[in-house]
């Protein structure tokens, strides 16, 4: 969980415009409204995600993938229906 | 062969009469050929366009960012368009509920382009993904040599409501 959850950090990390620091990222932050990523690096983010973890998103996926824990939980999901 | 029917492929016409451009931001005249991959259009430049009489001082060249503005049209949004058409099947794409925003670009540019020269755009798709379209594209010259190429990315939102 910890291991995962430090991967999706890194992953973020490369997205986060300047006016924001990787520290800022915690579980309950929200993509768009905190750390400022916008929807086209939100795709970049899930196509990330789907490389590094070996999983498959959907539409539905990407419209309750609203904060960073979201993610984490998506993640964990797809991770354990495989 | 039902299937095959559905995703029909659009015609030049079509694809042009769903842009959200008119003049003078158009900057598309054909498309020569689309499928799921990618897409080829041309678009002559005018001689009377008035930004040459500015980029530059007594000698005209089209701005780098037009040739930009014109690999995104062809490149990026007629083929959104042309591959939103092929996952809507029962309805229209109206122009007034299609969104679209250039997310990124990456260009090089190798050779000018003169008043008045016809400049073919040829764009292949990287993915289009959660609303979001990703092609590498290639801009030639009459002479079909490259004068400029990159990465463009844009994002399609299409909403029946309008919101």
């Amino acid at each position: 969980m910890q291991e995962r959850y430090q991967k999706l950090k890194e992953i973020v990390q490369i997205y986060l415009p300047d006016d924001v620091s990787a520290d800022d990222i915690q579980l309950e932050s929200n993509f768009t409204q905190e750390l400022n990523i916008n929807s086209a690096n939100l795709v970049d983010i899930v196509l990330d995600v789907e490389d590094t973890f070996d999983i498959m998103l959907e539409n539905e996926d990407m419209d309750g993938m609203l904060t960073v824990a979201d993610a984490l939980k998506i993640i964990d999901t797809k991770i354990a229906d495989k | 062969m039902e299937e095959k029917a559905c995703n029909k492929i659009m015609t030049s016409k079509e694809i042009l009469s769903q842009l959200p451009y008119s003049e003078p931001f158009l900057f598309v005249d054909e498309i020569d050929f689309v499928d799921e991959n990618g897409v080829e259009g041309r678009y002559t430049f005018k001689k009377t366009s008035h930004f040459y009489q500015g980029h530059f001082k007594d000698y005209p060249i089209t701005p780098g960012v037009l040739l930009t503005e014109c690999c995104a049209q062809i490149g990026l949004v007629c083929l959104g368009i042309y591959l939103l058409k092929g996952r809507t099947k029962t309805s229209d794409i109206n122009e007034n509920t299609l969104q679209i925003a250039m997310s990124s670009s990456e260009m090089e540019f190798y050779l000018p382009v003169i008043p008045g020269e016809t400049v073919k755009v040829v764009s292949e798709k990287k993915y289009f993904r959660f609303n979001k379209l990703k092609c590498n594209v290639r801009l030639f010259n009459s002479e079909e040599k490259l004068v400029c190429k990159g990465v463009l990315a844009g994002m399609f939102k299409q909403t029946s409501d309008g919101k």
